[in-house]
């Protein structure tokens, strides 16, 4: 028996039921829910049709997490919320509860078992989506769980209130150019400085058709080295995107001495007001500085704190500075405006102002 | 002076934003993978510099959702030399009962490193640290207990879904019951690769967007409503005397961005026919507005991240479709397949639907889809005269008049016999 291969389990399985991983009354009022409100920072009364009213506690975690603390996250979910919770997609823990008096209590322990900050909901900045960075990814030229960490600690009291915001600020952050933090009201991405080094002696492993029709600049040739088939790049054509170090880790975009963090601003997914928008240069050229990153704390500041000031309630950053107009937003934060704010790839004319709407 | 082994790690250990270093640090008393682990870590923070290479293993039968890692520094690190990821499809939506998400930290603990990650970006639960043999045992033992592995690669991915109707009035359709109905229809397409390159759905109750899907996803799923909106006017009195007029109008009149919302005293009037459903008014006075009662959903296409071409956001392909019942889903399930069809036969390599779009134009890819032109897939109608009209142009000077097959219309025998 022992000798003969194993039996393989089922495959295709699908999803996870739903119904089963649901507060019973979120299966009992299922597409029934009324309206919801804030009870304080961080705690959500949703009501449904019937009467039933379900209370959320949002809580921020590091998202990455050990089985230990997740169990202590179980036996805070059984003792306080029937055995149930759901994550956020920013990796916050919502704590489902069915009584108010099980509120505080869930809060208490919460901040003294997990040590996890309540809030993240409202006018607040949530918690920052990250990926995987130094910790397991093979392409990145920064931390990212680390950064995220040491941007909250900086923001913690936005996190915790939601009264100092004049709208949610998502921040997102990106450990290389494929962005997999996404689009955000602030985003904190890495950027390159120069074009790929190929290392010839490795690069047979690589399909080399692969890399070069992944260019979208079409940059990257084929060329002989020593004799040997390698790829070359044509340095004025290439834009420091790294496509092709994705495709193979012989063509290295990154660079420990050279590579800069940039701030991007005005990021926003949802149709609301004036829909969604994607977010654009405010600063660059900030050290990769671990494990805390001052400057990118410090940038973050210069861009809050004016926001914070004269922005109007529900405005978020994008639309605050489409209000104020670009050349107020570099005067308030200090930002220099540069050659490199224009845009010079697709559809830069697009960018340009061609009417005389200028604010002096 | 501390002796400790990771100086730069452990400065994240204060402030009060939690720590994972912290909790790494505990799990690697009884998982001592995880110091080698934080060892690696600390390295990169004082070199700036990754220590990860990348390649692919596969679960048999399937061609992804490994994430296959190993250190370049496994002389100093050997028990990292292997520490792969293993994506999991959680439930949708990210709920779970206490007794599921146990069952993931006793297989995290039995075959990985005790290191979960809740969740990735594309919404998969990740379990970090598997070696290759314990990678196939862990994803055996998943599969039996009714788990499936997540997508990689030029696949289909893990969905994702905000919470929809399981816990916000503001949900116009079913997301959890779409995202499974996906998955399950379309769950060999997640696991065998067999597109030109990523394709991703997320689902999104409404236009607020939880999921991101504009942004995030190739074909992001919105709900929205026909109709007139719900309008509760006790409610809408309540809240203007609670805030004044003045508050309501700079912030929920003038806001509209189609100026389709006015306040008549104590009530509020709308011109249902112009509203675009934003969700603006009904966030602002949530117990007030509430969706209207025929709801179905906003179809988009071609949204993605940064590589290569810059990002690009979803736009319109079907204004509105009912979602409700097992005939509008088969609906929907033959609408996709439609459009990988399409674009599995004429996307190049890597090629994103969205960019596939912008290669050979929305006109045809709609011919290539079966879709009718829409004003509403456009913020206007094209400002540049250089058209190629089909129906206006004269017949071929001489000869037969010779047919130019369109992009879709390319015979598929033709490149078998070049090959």
């Amino acid at each position: 028996m022992t000798a003969q291969a194993k039996k393989l389990a089922p495959r295709d399985n699908g999803a996870p039921e739903y119904m089963p991983n649901l507060h019973p009354l979120m299966v009992k009022n299922y597409g029934k829910w009324k309206y919801h409100e804030k009870v304080k920072p961080g705690v959500l009364k949703h009501v449904a049709e019937s009467g039933d009213a379900i209370y959320t506690v949002r809580a921020g975690s590091p998202r990455t997490l050990s089985a230990d603390t997740v169990r202590k996250i179980c036996d805070i979910a059984d003792k306080y919320c029937d055995g149930f919770l759901r994550f956020t997609s920013r990796a916050n823990l919502e704590f489902q509860v069915a009584k108010e008096a099980n509120i505080k209590p869930l809060i208490d322990e919460v901040q003294k078992t997990l040590k996890f900050p309540i809030g993240g909901t409202g006018a607040s900045i949530s918690n920052i989506t990250h990926t995987q960075g130094w910790m397991h990814c093979n392409l990145p030229g920064t931390d990212a769980a680390g950064s995220v960490k040491a941007m909250m600690d900086d923001l913690f009291e936005e996190f915790v209130n939601d009264d100092k915001l004049p709208a949610r600020v998502k921040i997102t952050t990106s450990c290389c150019q494929i962005n997999c933090g996404g689009q955000g009201d602030i985003a904190v991405n890495i950027q390159h400085h120069h074009p790929p080094k190929i290392k010839h002696e490795g690069i047979g492993i690589c399909e080399h058709p692969k890399v070069v029709a992944i260019c979208p600049v079409a940059a990257i040739r084929p060329a002989f080295v020593n004799g040997k088939p390698t790829l070359e790049v044509v340095d004025e054509k290439c834009m420091y995107c790294g496509a092709c170090h994705g495709q193979c880790p012989n063509m290295e975009i990154r660079d420990s001495q050279t590579d800069t963090l940039a701030i991007w601003v005005g990021g926003k997914a949802s149709s609301t007001r004036g829909g969604p928008a994607f977010m654009k240069l405010a600063t660059f050229g900030i050290p990769n500085n671990p494990p805390r990153w001052p400057e990118v704390s410090g940038a973050l500041k210069k861009i809050l704190e004016p926001y914070k000031k004269t922005a109007k309630p529900y405005e978020r950053i994008g639309e605050w500075i489409d209000r104020i107009g670009w050349k107020k937003f570099f005067e308030v934060t200090g930002f220099p405006f540069t050659k490199y704010h224009i845009d010079d790839f697709r559809f830069a004319r697009t960018t340009f102002n061609t009417s005389t709407h200028v604010r002096l | 002076m501390s002796d400790s082994k990771t100086p730069l790690l452990d400065d994240l250990e204060k402030g009060p934003w939690p720590s994972f270093v912290s909790d790494l640090k505990q799990l690697s008393k009884k998982e001592p993978v995880v110091s080698q682990l934080l060892g690696q870590m600390e390295q990169s923070y004082k070199d700036r510099w990754n220590y990860w290479q990348g390649t692919v293993i596969n679960l048999k039968g399937y061609g992804g959702g490994v994430i296959a890692r190993y250190s370049e520094l496994q002389s100093k690190f050997p028990d990292i030399a292997e520490f792969h990821t293993i994506r999991v499809i959680p439930p949708p939506g990210w709920v779970y009962s206490t007794k599921t998400l146990r069952e993931l930290c006793d297989i995290s603990e039995k075959y990985s490193a005790g290191i979960l990650q809740l969740h990735g970006m594309t919404g998969d639960a990740l379990l970090l640290g598997s070696n290759t043999e314990k990678t196939h045992e862990a994803g055996e033992e998943l599969m039996e207990k009714g788990w499936d592995i997540g997508g990689s690669g030029g696949a289909l991915r893990t969905l994702a879904c905000c919470v929809g109707m399981a816990r916000c009035e503001m949900s116009c359709y079913d997301t959890m019951k779409t995202l499974k109905h996906l998955t399950d229809t379309f769950i060999s397409q997640l696991h065998r690769p067999e597109f030109p390159y990523k394709f991703k759905f997320k689902l999104s109750g409404c236009a607020n967007d939880c999921a991101a899907s504009v942004q995030r996803s190739d074909m992001p799923i919105i709900g929205t409503w026909r109709g007139p909106m719900r309008i509760d006017q006790a409610e809408v009195g309540k809240f203007v005397d609670a805030h004044g007029a003045d508050f309501v109008v700079e912030n929920v009149i003038s806001r509209c961005p189609t100026r389709c919302i006015s306040l008549k005293g104590r009530e509020i009037a709308v011109d249902d026919a112009n509203c675009v459903h934003c969700m603006h008014c009904l966030n602002v006075m949530h117990k007030a507005l509430r969706p209207g009662k025929d709801m179905g959903v906003t179809i988009l296409l071609g949204g993605k991240r940064t590589l290569k071409i810059g990002d690009t956001m979803g736009s319109v392909l079907i204004p509105f479709m009912k979602l409700e019942t097992e005939e509008d889903l088969n609906k929907l399930t033959e609408l996709v397949e439609r459009i990988w069809e399409f674009w599995t036969e004429h996307g190049l390599d890597h090629e994103r639907v969205g960019e596939f779009i912008d290669r050979v134009g929305l006109g045809t890819f709609l011919q290539g889809v079966g879709i009718e032109p829409d004003p509403q897939m456009v913020i206007h109608p094209r400002a540049n005269s250089y058209i190629k009209f089909e129906e206006l142009a004269p017949g071929k000077m001489a000869g037969e008049p010779k047919k130019t097959p369109s992009v879709m219309d390319k015979e598929i025998e033709t490149r078998e016999a070049a090959v």
